[in-house]
């Protein structure tokens, strides 16, 4: 059996609740592949989150495995940086020092004073924040602070880009914006990214594969769909695409038909 | 902001008109009409600094005016037992033109008292915040530590500052180290419990970010646990000077000395009530002083900690 470059086996999640263990994740066996753009979706509650924080190392998951490139994920790391859905800058550094702070941390020994100042620039270019980086978070929009957490988590170099509902504070707008900014910075940096969303658009758009959720307690992958749709993609041009409308469909067949959930 | 312009406009309106009055009536429309116009010119800058004052300025001076006045109607007479204001200025006043000299011993002026005080609140205000900071972030970030040490310190801090001073008199058997160490003891509380909530009201997103950056403890300390809980240990470091400021009158008082306290009670022993009343003025003023200084420093240092 080869070697995925990120390889969950028979994941489980079990929180102490007052009435007892509850399981919130069962058996989870997901392969991603390096350079992969995979989306984790389902209803709210199902667990996603709780996912992508086993993948980042903030939750241990109670049974199975995480392995990244053949080694154990048990602690949180850089390699797994994240893109948290509240943008989470620290709000006493402006943008350059909240990306410095990571990078100091993880280009120590790599890279020299001028040239961590230098990668910080370019991540903030990346991003086109390069003119906001003297500005403390509070003086940011909420798209310009998701900009610079993207920038943050980036600058980490991480071998798996993790982004937990990145964009689901955004109004539609500025949201439709940086997934369209999302798709070039990945398509330039080839990164590796896994992506909690509930927005069956930004799933399909975004991802090689949805790894549709079922419901909890006890969720567990319910389907995989591969969005094989050429890259780049033009969200207008693929609004009218039958193989998009299909993709897109299927999603929603999965979350509305198989996967109702009574409100 | 709406408001404050629509306070500063009507001024040159009102200034404006009684110039517009000797006009001869029958042009007194028009005038008007030029009156209100230049309300949409920008107010000039003296205007704004101007009203600011007349909002903020002298609503404080009148009430002061008036309590020195009802002071002055209710001691002037003869036979009072405290002196009225204008007695105070006159008995006081070789204290307040020279507060810098010195007849050596306790015979100095009021600025050598005040300096002998604020410096054993420098001293002991100085540790409190160093043991206060550390003493809050142990028990702020371990669990075990708040159980065990959080019922000792409510106990603690409930003792009068005054308690202490026998003890520790007995301790150091020196006045100096008693009177540090009473305010020492006094200001150290509502800094380790402050700090303590700041620590445990800092946001998990905070310290996921650290978690993935790999922050070791050192750097998380600095970087993210002392900005974030900056307000809090803040609004405990303003409590505690004020409280250092308390304590230190009643400790001079007892332990004698140069220093305001000392001033005080002295004055007391020799009925020179006029000079309790001046010592007391300036003792206000400079710990309204201190106060402003911490909150100064602490909007600094927390800027941007506190919208998160």
């Amino acid at each position: 059996m080869s070697q995925s470059f990120l390889e969950l086996s028979l994941v489980s999640m079990a929180f102490k609740t007052r009435q007892g263990l509850f399981p919130a994740l069962s058996g989870i066996n997901l392969r991603v592949e390096k350079g992969e753009f995979v989306t984790l979706i389902g209803h709210s509650g199902c667990g996603k989150s709780t996912l992508l924080n086993i993948i980042a190392g903030l939750y241990r998951c109670t049974a199975g495995g995480v392995l990244l490139e053949g080694r154990e994920v048990n602690q949180p790391g850089p390699d797994r940086a994240v893109v948290f859905q509240n943008h989470s800058l620290l709000p006493w550094l402006t943008a350059y020092e909240n990306i410095e702070l990571a990078v100091k941390k993880t280009s120590a020994g790599k890279r020299s004073k001028a040239e961590m100042r230098e990668w910080v620039l370019h991540n903030l270019k990346l991003v086109q924040m390069d003119h906001a980086m003297s500005k403390r978070p509070e003086e940011l929009s909420g798209g310009m602070k998701q900009r610079i957490g993207i920038a943050r988590a980036l600058a980490m170099e991480p071998k798996v880009l993790l982004m937990d509902e990145p964009f689901g504070a955004l109004d539609a707008l500025t949201r439709a914006r940086l997934q369209d900014e999302l798709l070039r910075i990945v398509a330039n940096t080839g990164s590796t990214v896994v992506m909690v969303t509930h927005d069956v658009d930004e799933a399909v758009l975004l991802s090689d594969r949805v790894v549709m959720m079922t419901n909890g307690p006890a969720a567990t992958i319910g389907e995989i769909l591969e969005v094989n749709l050429a890259r780049p993609r033009d969200r207008l041009a693929l609004a009218t695409d039958a193989r998009y409308l299909a993709a897109r469909k299927a999603v929603l067949e999965f979350l509305y038909q198989k996967q109702l959930k009574a409100a | 902001m709406s408001a404050t312009s629509a306070n500063i406009i009507p001024l040159p309106v009102a200034s404006a008109e009684p110039a517009a009055a000797p006009a001869p009536a029958t042009a007194a429309a028009e005038p008007v009409a030029a009156d209100s116009a230049p309300a949409y010119q920008p107010v000039p800058r003296w205007r704004q600094h101007l009203a600011a004052f007349a909002r903020t300025g002298i609503p404080p001076l009148l009430t002061i005016a008036l309590l020195l006045l009802v002071w002055q109607l209710l001691c002037a007479r003869p036979g009072a037992s405290l002196p009225a204001p204008s007695k105070v200025l006159e008995d006081t006043w070789q204290l307040i033109s020279d507060p810098f000299f010195d007849n050596g011993g306790t015979d100095k002026g009021l600025f050598w008292h005040m300096r002998a005080s604020l410096k054993r609140v420098a001293y002991g205000y100085a540790i409190a915040a160093v043991v206060g900071v550390a003493l809050g972030a142990l028990i702020g970030c371990s669990v075990w530590a708040m159980r065990g040490l959080d019922p000792l310190f409510q106990v603690l801090r409930t003792i009068p500052p005054l308690a202490w001073l026998p003890l520790s008199l007995a301790a150091f058997r020196d006045g100096e180290p008693s009177a540090i160490f009473v305010i020492f003891i006094t200001a150290v509380w509502p800094i380790i419990i402050n700090t303590s909530i700041g620590i445990r009201n800092i946001p998990s997103d905070y310290r996921n970010v650290a978690r993935v950056v790999q922050l070791n403890g050192v750097e998380y300390f600095l970087k993210i646990m002392l900005p974030a809980a900056a307000p809090y240990i803040f609004s405990g470091l303003r409590i505690g000077v004020g409280l250092s400021w308390l304590a230190i009158v009643a400790a001079e008082m007892l332990i004698g000395g140069v220093g305001v306290g000392f001033f005080i009670w002295d004055a007391w022993n020799s009925s020179r009530i006029s000079d309790i009343v001046l010592a007391l003025f300036y003792v206000g003023l400079v710990g309204f002083a201190l106060d402003r200084i911490v909150s100064w420093i602490g909007r600094w240092v927390a800027r941007g900690t506190s919208v998160s």
